[in-house]
């Protein structure tokens, strides 16, 4: 790698004709992808911060026109975005505790050699990969557990991922070091203390890239709350968001400064931002401190497949 | 024999640790999949799962006689064959590029914008969609209109519906799947770099010769392994982009099955879970042989 560096340090000093034009369009192209993505995230945000009225009448394009925080405001006075995000951040934070928790218990045990049976429950394990009962099944049985409209069947329903288990399986056997297990079992250390204290503090990274791909799912997810849930005590905040962004249902008390039909409409469309905004910022908060962790989670699950 | 005991004796801990995991695939995984059997009988909720009476292929007949068949089946597969080809590309271009671009600041940049809109969610990625794509206050319609198009009402379209899917799709989705382009990259031997540069290679040539052959064998098994899935669309976010005007190219079977069983006036969990167990079925042949033929493939590469 630092090899590799050099001959392109080398090179680029001598860097002939074709290859000053290939790196002018390269960073020219990249530019542009740059900014296809970019672009539509720097707007919304933008557009959060601009008055209602530059929003309809199209006068934002890159930074806010006359801001103001009326969006914001709309937002934060609303009691279903309240709720559901402190429902979202119970969902989240039990949620991943149980699947950390499981894909530990699950993927340990399937690390080990020694672990009788293990080709068989690996076999019962990556077989619900490739086939599953579908979507009423699953329906009914959560039914039937009494979990329907419940803060169960929001965290016990897809408390493991067999994906998951299976990359952190991969890490145990390859970072885990068999001597280890050898030496503590010498010294009579049992299973239980021997995962906790030395294989636990040896997977931090996994561990970190795990409850990231575990916590997202839980942020994000509003399919099962759609399904499982009645009472909208419980909603998470992306049910909430999807009445108000997709069905465009918005009640008029949240726009209850806005006098006239016009301020109204307006006031509508700049709440859709804000909260577009409010939602999205926790993870994209956490994610620069783990993102060189999950690229690492990326490869492990790409070594396996 | 007795050894082998003891062994497993002396491992219980694990069995222990192992237990709730195990229940929990055998409960939520496998007792759904008992409960398919409903395809097959005439599911009434008072006589339960076993109680009901065996229907036969009834479901499956009646699903493949309707009109919506065909038409379910047309918007799966061009939606899935549509998403995997377009996205092809992209990560694997993405990647090309950023291996050149000796600016360390500029390649982190590139690299975090790029993976960060794989963490929206669905519902406020369909939102954004929804915002731009507005006829009257959305983006795209204001810049059509300096040119004098428009404006265009891109979600009632059914034309439209999935194109705007797919790009969308891989707006979201293209930094995070080049991640494991990059990588390989970065495997590939300097060597062959640098004996390249000795020789007087371009950075085209070099792209040519040695980048290209050295991702391609990581590039045919994923898009092999993608075809695999080619039954699965995101009907997630298909449900959140749906409207009564573009369900004519919309309607995809998952979508088809949420509506059939959990929505429609007259919900039949039976006939549901028959078109739900059929593409299931269809599903897991596919994966079957596209894995064998990945195999054979990784295994031609390795020798």
């Amino acid at each position: 790698m630092v090899k590799g560096d050099e001959g392109m340090r080398k090179s680029a000093m001598r860097e002939s004709g074709s290859d000053r034009v290939f790196t002018v369009v390269n960073y020219v192209l990249l530019s542009v992808f740059l900014i296809m993505v970019l672009y539509p995230l720097i707007y919304v945000v933008s557009a959060s911060f601009s008055s209602s009225s530059a929003v309809i009448s199209g006068k934002v394009w890159l930074w806010p026109v006359e801001p103001t925080l009326e969006g914001y405001r709309a937002v934060f006075k609303n009691a279903m975005v309240a709720k559901g995000f402190m429902n979202t951040l119970l969902y989240t934070v039990a949620g991943t505790a149980i699947n950390l928790v499981l894909s530990v218990m699950a993927a340990y045990p399937l690390s080990r050699k020694d672990f009788r049976g293990r080709g068989v429950f690996m076999l019962l394990f990556v077989f619900t990969m490739l086939f599953n009962g579908g979507l009423i099944p699953t329906y009914l049985l959560v039914k039937d557990l009494g979990m329907m409209d419940t803060v169960w069947s929001m965290l016990i329903p897809g408390a493991l991922s067999v994906w998951n288990v299976i990359i952190m399986r991969t890490y145990f056997q390859t970072t885990i070091p068999n001597e280890l297990l050898e030496a503590s079992q010498l010294d009579g250390c049992s299973d239980i203390r021997f995962l906790r204290s030395v294989v636990m503090p040896l997977s931090g990274p996994i561990l970190a890239v795990i409850a990231l791909f575990y916590a997202v799912g839980h942020w994000n997810q509003y399919f099962n709350a759609m399904i499982y849930l009645k009472s909208s005590d419980l909603y998470p905040l992306q049910l909430v968001l999807r009445d108000i962004l997709v069905q465009n249902e918005i009640n008029i008390e949240m726009l209850g400064d806005a006098k006239t039909a016009a301020a109204r409409q307006g006031l509508r469309e700049l709440l859709k931002y804000s909260l577009i905004v409010v939602t999205s910022v926790p993870l994209l908060i956490v994610y620069p401190f783990v993102q060189k962790f999950f690229v690492k989670g990326v490869m492990i699950g790409s070594l396996k497949g | 024999m007795l050894i082998g005991w003891k062994r497993l004796l002396r491992s219980w801990q694990l069995y222990a640790l192992f237990l709730p995991p195990l229940l929990y695939i055998i409960i939520f995984k496998y007792v759904p999949m008992y409960g398919a059997q409903i395809a097959f009988k005439e599911f009434s909720v008072t006589k339960g799962i076993s109680g009901s009476p065996w229907a036969g292929f009834d479901q499956f007949e009646r699903f493949f006689r309707s009109h919506e068949f065909w038409r379910l089946l047309r918007n799966t597969f061009s939606i899935s064959l549509y998403t995997l080809i377009a996205s092809f590309p992209f990560p694997i271009l993405l990647a090309l590029g950023l291996n050149y671009v000796k600016n360390r600041r500029f390649k982190n940049t590139v690299q975090m914008v790029t993976y960060a809109p794989y963490f929206i969610s669905l519902v406020v990625l369909v939102g954004l969609m929804l915002q731009f794509l507005d006829p009257r206050t959305g983006l795209i319609n204001s810049i059509l209109g300096w040119f004098g198009l428009g404006p265009y009402h891109f979600m009632a379209e059914a034309s439209w519906f999935q194109s705007i899917y797919v790009w969308s799709h891989i707006w979201q989705n293209v930094g995070f799947s080049c991640i494991i382009f990059l990588a390989a990259l970065s495997s590939i031997d300097p060597a062959l770099h640098e004996a390249a540069v000795m020789d007087g290679a371009t950075k085209v040539q070099r792209m040519r010769h040695i980048d290209i052959p050295g991702i391609m064998p990581i590039a045919v098994i994923l898009l092999i392994l993608n075809t695999g899935q080619l039954l699965e669309t995101g009907f997630e976010k298909i449900l959140l982009m749906q409207n009564a005007l573009n369900l004519r190219s919309s309607e995809v079977i998952d979508t088809y099955v949420y509506k059939v069983g959990l929505v429609s006036q007259a919900m039949n969990f039976s006939y549901a879970t028959a078109i739900g167990l059929f593409k299931a079925v269809i599903g897991f042949v596919l994966l079957l042989l596209v894995n064998q033929l990945a195999k054979k493939l990784k295994q031609e590469s390795l020798w």
